[in-house]
């Protein structure tokens, strides 16, 4: 056997985006013949993007790929494909508005006369697959009318009716039910059994020990080894995949919490998939602390944080900012109660990348006495301030006429939080702030949101790194499947291997424990 | 006033011009229904028709022959879709900007090109010749039962294409191999990349059809129902074709009665035109009056459903 052993290697893969983020460093990938073979890591490890070149989607700044042994140059998916390896996307390539059978031969279709679509013919073939693979599917049912799981055997009948003899899994059970996932994983098994390699992407510890055989880890790019996974516990992976690395620590006074500003009860909401994004959510942040939320991105943070400025409107429960309910509000109007959001996505809602800075500063406020002096806006007031918020926050440009889009990432993101961090507010939402931002830009901004919230503003800090909630943040609570799985009241005296344990479900607070982070009735 | 209308509703002739009248627009109903489908939104139809409209006219008068005269607005449909295509896939223009260019240059294009080639001004009705104009067709048996013999037997023959085309592009979409990944691309272009369709050639091929069939209602147009081209020819057909292909849902017969409706609506207004206690300007907008409450209905319907399968 010798290296034939191995179906897929990687070596020494390095990916750097144009925009200067090198997504992998050093990868090596090792995948033997006839493995469930786990891929883990945090959002942003690199785990997709090795997989992407890995089906021919990117293309390696450096680094080999050597398929059955044989070098290969994978240019497109339709190259990978040829040569064995097929995608199960974690956003299914199908079409909604066409059969079960239309979308298995899409692109290779069966034809009668040359001409026509062969639908019976089409209809065989997946019938044929479904039976040789135990996939049950319907193949004359829309799309759009089957089960989430349905669709996903679909996307995997696909890979193999053209013959994928390696099939990657992007979290394929991110989107089905604990039943359907079960069900997943005995058809896993069995194509294991058939002879097939099966790459599974994943950041659930549970369903990585019950199926797979080994275990590549990554984290911030580089992969942190390869187990066996009979013979790593399950703590062991948690430390390997959440641990932190570099320790920038930020010099803080202890918090002095005065009363409750942003109080949230019971907030549900299920997404459109069906999926419960939120269960039952409820705390409080009071004046003068920073409320950590820690979790592993998808599990709610971000529906969490689309209900508090409005964004979204859940299935049930309250949010309150002093007193006044926020729900069904505009943003003008939550905003009005002193709610200043710094957004996940800052290139879509932080700001306008074709407008200038100063347009950008002043979004917020236009409306404002201060430059609504006349029936036109005072100009002088707007530029004066807008340059004041330059000097102040730090932004290096030319002007304030220049365009935002054209700023690096940390400036464009000192743009949005001069603007969030200047109009006084008493709660501030800040989303994942200083995600692929600088460092110098990074500490700035962690600064001055310890600084606000030590003047008085209540601060809610989303954020999937671990390091900066557990330095910021006064206390925290750790989401996990949609629920509140922690509460600690004193972040000092954390553990990250505490931490991981209930980022990842290994762990959960009774409901007294959590219940502790509702300061009022 | 009303029994009047009522009266003339009721008769053959006004069936024949309901039929006569829906055949330009079903023609380009047709045409975008196969854009759509395809993920392009051609709303050059009404260049195209105006431009092939002209073309038809021109090569039937110089050949003498009105077949010849009917491909050549079908070839140049379909080169002005390719070029639409060009614009918008290759050159990334946006797709809805390429088609007012196109709509443009058959407004002020055609007279530039009318003048070139024949040296007149405004209109082709000193070329005209009963060479030139596509043949009535009495279809034999049918001609002779009554009421219906006279609403749908000697119409133009691409009238009796253009209600043939509804099942041709029915097939087309759902019976073929390139139908098939026709709506793949259009719903899901992603899908369609990610196994190999090249979802490009994919709307380049949508669009050339797309282009030819408006030809063939551009044709319609001079070579029958005007006998003749002029500047005004298209008159808003190629954008009530839009309307048509929006209210039938993107399929091609919900296409077609929605071109019938307008047809109905259109052949009302003539009538109600010179009735007397209508006023003719209120009658004219008739038409478009109902295209209105068509698209409106059928919003509603949309997000009536969309609600539903939320819940």
């Amino acid at each position: 056997m010798g290296e034939q052993e191995y179906v897929v290697q990687m070596k020494g893969i390095t990916k750097v985006y144009p925009n200067g983020v090198a997504a992998n460093q050093g990868v090596d990938f090792n995948v033997k013949r006839g493995e469930i073979h786990a891929l883990m890591g945090e959002n942003g490890a690199g785990k997709s993007t090795l997989m992407k070149m890995l089906f021919g989607l990117e293309q390696p700044t450096e680094g080999e790929i050597f398929i059955n042994g044989k070098k290969e140059t994978l240019s497109s998916p339709t190259v990978a494909i040829s040569k064995g390896i097929g995608m199960v996307h974690q956003h299914f390539m199908l079409v909604p508005n066409l059969t079960v059978a239309e979308n298995m031969v899409l692109g290779m279709e069966p034809k009668q006369k040359s001409l026509f679509l062969d639908y019976k013919k089409a209809v065989e073939i997946t019938k044929e697959y479904a039976q040789k693979y135990n996939l049950q599917v319907d193949p004359d049912a829309k799309l759009r009318d089957i089960p989430v799981g349905m669709k996903q055997k679909v996307e995997i009948l696909k890979a193999l009716v053209r013959g994928a003899k390696i099939l990657i899994l992007d979290e394929p059970t991110a989107v089905l039910t604990t039943q359907e996932t079960e069900e997943l994983f005995k058809e896993l098994v069995q194509l294991k059994e058939q002879g097939y390699t099966l790459i599974f992407i994943s950041h659930k510890l549970n369903e990585i020990k019950q199926i797979t055989d080994r275990m590549t880890i990554m984290r911030g790019g580089k992969s942190m080894g390869v187990y066996n996974t009979a013979d790593v516990s399950k703590e062991e992976i948690s430390r390997l995949m959440v641990g932190r690395d570099v320790i920038l620590t930020v010099e803080k006074e202890k918090a002095v919490p005065e009363e409750v500003v942003l109080k949230v009860r019971d907030l549900e909401y299920t997404n459109e998939w069906n999926k419960k994004m939120l269960d039952k959510i409820s705390f409080d942040v009071r004046k003068g602390e920073i409320l950590g939320v820690a979790g592993v991105e998808g599990n709610g943070q971000r529906e969490l944080v689309d209900m508090l400025f409005s964004l979204n409107t859940p299935d049930g429960g309250a949010v309150t900012v002093n007193g006044a309910s926020v729900l069904h509000k505009s943003q003008r109007a939550v905003r009005d109660l002193g709610v200043s959001l710094i957004p996940e996505d800052r290139m879509t809602f932080g700001i306008a990348g074709t407008g200038t800075i100063e347009e950008n500063l002043m979004s917020d406020r236009v409306a404002s006495k201060r430059y609504n002096k006349g029936p036109l806006f005072d100009m002088k007031a707007m530029h004066e301030d807008s340059d004041q918020l330059i000097v102040d926050y730090k932004v290096l440009c030319k002007s304030r006429k220049q365009q935002v889009g054209m700023l690096s990432g940390g400036n464009i993101q000192k743009v949005v939080v001069a603007r969030e961090f200047s109009c006084n507010p008493v709660l501030i939402i800040a989303d994942q702030p200083t995600r692929g931002i600088d460092v110098g830009a990074t500490e700035f901004i962690r600064k001055k949101l310890v600084e606000l919230s030590r003047a008085g503003a209540a601060v809610l800090l989303v954020s999937a790194d671990l390091n900066e909630v557990m330095e910021l943040s006064d206390s925290l609570i750790i989401m996990c499947n949609g629920k509140i799985a922690a509460y600690f009241e004193d972040t000092s005296k954390l553990d990250d291997t505490v931490m991981g344990e209930y980022m990842l479900g290994l762990k959960q607070q009774d409901e007294e424990e959590v219940r502790r982070v509702q300061h009022e009735a | 006033m009303f029994e009047q209308l009522i009266s003339m509703v009721f008769t053959t002739s006004f069936g024949y011009s309901i039929i006569r009248i829906t055949s330009p627009i079903l023609f380009a109903a047709l045409a975008a229904v196969v854009a759509e489908k395809a993920g392009v939104s051609n709303i050059g139809l009404e260049g195209i028709m105006g431009i092939s409209a002209l073309f038809g006219v021109l090569f039937a008068y110089w050949t003498n022959n009105w077949l010849v005269g009917v491909l050549g607005a079908l070839v140049v449909g379909a080169f002005l879709g390719l070029i639409m295509g060009f614009f918008a896939l290759k050159l990334k223009t946006d797709i809805i900007l390429a088609g007012i260019a196109i709509n443009l240059m058959g407004g002020g294009g055609t007279i530039f090109l009318l003048y070139l080639f024949t040296e007149l001004k405004g209109n082709t009705a000193s070329l005209t010749t009963p060479a030139m104009l596509t043949p009535r067709i009495n279809i034999p048996l049918i001609q002779d039962i009554p009421v219906l013999g006279p609403i749908f037997s000697g119409h133009s023959i691409l009238t009796y294409v253009a209600f043939l085309l509804v099942f041709v592009v029915w097939v087309l979409l759902y019976k073929t191999a390139t139908g098939l990944q026709i709506r793949a691309v259009g719903e899901n272009p992603n899908a369609a990349d990610s196994v190999g369709v090249s979802v490009l050639k994919i709307q380049y091929i949508a669009l050339a059809i797309s282009g030819a069939l408006s030809g063939l209602g551009g044709a319609y147009m001079s070579m029958y129902y005007s006998q003749s081209w002029n500047t005004g020819i298209i008159a808003g057909r190629g954008f009530i074709a839009l309307a048509a292909q929006a209210m039938g849902q993107g399929e091609p017969v919900g296409a077609m009665l929605s071109s019938l409706l307008f047809g109905f609506a259109s052949a009302l207004g003539n009538k109600m035109e010179g009735m007397q206690g209508f006023s003719s300007y209120l009658v004219a907008a008739i038409p478009y009056a109902v295209t209105i409450i068509g698209l409106v209905l059928y919003a509603a319907a949309t997000i009536k459903r969309i609600k539903k399968t939320r819940k």
